[in-house]
């Protein structure tokens, strides 16, 4: 865990795999001083003093909203939240219109999540603002895999070599994508568990398939990773039933037990289904990593802040207007 | 301008004796209370760590941390690489502690600057010293240290280096002129 030397600054952040390993490595880093942070009197660094911070918000969120909100405030920036349902866009208002909008009023990072993938690459094409990815559609979610990676170091130190195996609803995970993607970029081995309705057709060949959640446990992974499952893919026939899905792709009793015997590390992005992808009991295991990774994520999301650069106006395409 | 001569103004054993001396004068103006050492990273924590070990040495004890004050800084907006964060350790309360400040260069002050600012986020120390081992002027805010190594006269442009053996493979304080920027 060497500090490594900074590399370059970018402007946004919008998916994994556009990182390279020195940059992930210097954000897992710099999250470590920051996270020692919260245990101050004064929590607050003054690192983006005078700097706003948006977050836009086209899709429901709690818990990652909360948590750029308080990483953006304990870098002293001002935070402004903006949520579809208060917005104009259900009045009609374009995405674009609604970043020219935010643009006119100075922002310096814009936080985007939307239902569908690739609308905060589009908004960051259009605004000078750094562009964080807090989640679009089954592409990207950057900084849950950056919090992830991090709660795996702390955990158990380097991660060359660990194993994690990503248990749930592979197909429509921006989680799984980008969890995935840092643990190969991290040189972690990579194993999946599926309904095999729900497992992408363009798997990639690193990642090793299991066939039955005991067969996965043998493999000993470091990491047991239950990917949320949505509620409403049950109405749209991915499989039977939540008791059923429980039965065969959750952790059950028996299941957690055996994570137990041999020390696994379980993770999960919340918020939990309690009984679904996992038993309650699982919640207050020593080596539950749940609510670490909710912590870290404040750390995390702190450190890709501090690291991105918004654009000093004009954008590159505008000044190859006003070259042409 | 072509490659810029490199003038030593330090050699190890004046660094040996300006440690020393900088020491000798803590005890002196301290000679019971109970004290903490803070260096800044990087090279102000091995001044510190010095100080400390000579202190240590002659039986007096005292509280020892490092500030990265990275977080701090005033220019953050522009540069295009941020600096790594290393972190501060400062494993005691600094609630109404007294603190003596370390760093190897007095400059602009600035740096002094935002490690005041850090410290005071910690809690309300009681006071604040501040020992550096070369001043060599052109401040830009009211900051003066109570230790001092050595005072130089520089140009603004001028850069000063100060080398130690942990963080740089020799030890040595040097000046390298430079053209002022047009």
């Amino acid at each position: 865990m060497s500090t490594t030397a900074a590399p370059a600054r970018r402007k946004d952040l919008l998916d994994i795999e556009s990182l390279d390993r020195e940059e992930i490595v210097f954000l897992l880093d710099t999250a470590r001083p920051f996270k020692d942070l919260f245990d101050r009197s004064v929590k607050k660094v003054p690192a983006l003093r005078g700097k706003t911070v948006l977050n836009l918000f086209f899709e429901p969120s709690t818990r990652t909203r909360a948590s750029f909100e308080i990483a953006a405030k304990r870098l002293s920036a001002d935070v402004t939240n903006l949520a579809i349902t208060q917005s104009s866009v259900t009045k009609g208002e374009s995405v674009l219109d609604t970043v020219d909008t935010m643009q006119s009023m100075k922002v310096d990072y814009m936080v985007v999540r939307h239902a569908a993938a690739g609308v905060p690459a589009f908004i960051a094409r259009h605004t000078p603002a750094a562009v964080i990815n807090a989640g679009d559609g089954n592409h990207a979610h950057p900084t849950q895999a950056l919090l992830d990676a991090f709660t795996m170091r702390e955990a158990v130190g380097e991660l060359a070599g660990r194993r994690i195996l990503l248990v749930g609803d592979l197909l429509h995970s921006r989680v799984f994508r980008s969890v995935s993607t840092v643990a190969r970029k991290l040189d972690m081995e990579v194993g999946i568990f599926a309904p095999t309705t729900l497992i992408p057709s363009g798997r990639p060949d690193y990642m090793q398939a299991f066939n039955t959640f005991d067969e996965a446990l043998e493999w000993s992974p470091d990491f047991v990773y239950l990917l949320r499952l949505q509620r409403e893919r049950q109405a749209a026939h991915f499989f039977p039933s939540l008791r059923e899905y429980h039965h065969v792709f959750g952790l059950t009793r028996e299941r957690f037990l055996e994570c137990r015997r041999r020390g696994i590390r379980i993770m999960h992005p919340g918020p939990v289904n309690r009984g679904v992808e996992l038993v309650d009991e699982v919640l207050t295991y020593e080596h539950c990593l749940i609510n670490r990774q909710v912590e870290n994520g404040i750390a995390a999301r702190m450190a890709v802040l501090y690291w991105l650069q918004p654009a000093v106006t004009p954008l590159p395409d505008e000044k190859e207007e006003v070259a042409s | 301008m072509s490659q810029a001569a490199e003038i030593s103004l330090l050699a190890a054993p004046d660094i040996r004796h300006k440690i020393e001396r900088i020491a000798a004068q803590i005890v002196e103006a301290h000679p019971q209370h109970p004290l903490a050492l803070v260096g800044i990273h990087t090279r102000g924590a091995v001044l510190c760590q010095r100080v400390y070990d000579i202190l240590h040495a002659r039986g007096r004890e005292t509280a020892f941390g490092t500030l990265d004050i990275a977080l701090y800084r005033d220019d953050l907006d522009n540069l295009g690489t941020i600096p790594s964060i290393r972190g501060s350790d400062l494993p005691f309360p600094v609630e109404g502690a007294h603190i003596i400040l370390f760093d190897d260069v007095l400059f602009t002050g600035r740096t002094i600057r935002a490690a005041l600012d850090e410290l005071v986020d910690y809690g309300r120390p009681a006071r604040i010293e501040l020992a550096v081992l070369v001043d060599r002027g052109h401040r830009e805010l009211p900051i003066a240290p109570d230790y001092l190594g050595q005072s130089i006269s520089t140009a603004r442009h001028d850069h000063v280096r100060v080398c130690f053996t942990e963080t740089d493979g020799r030890e040595g304080v040097f000046l390298t002129r430079s053209a002022p920027q047009p």
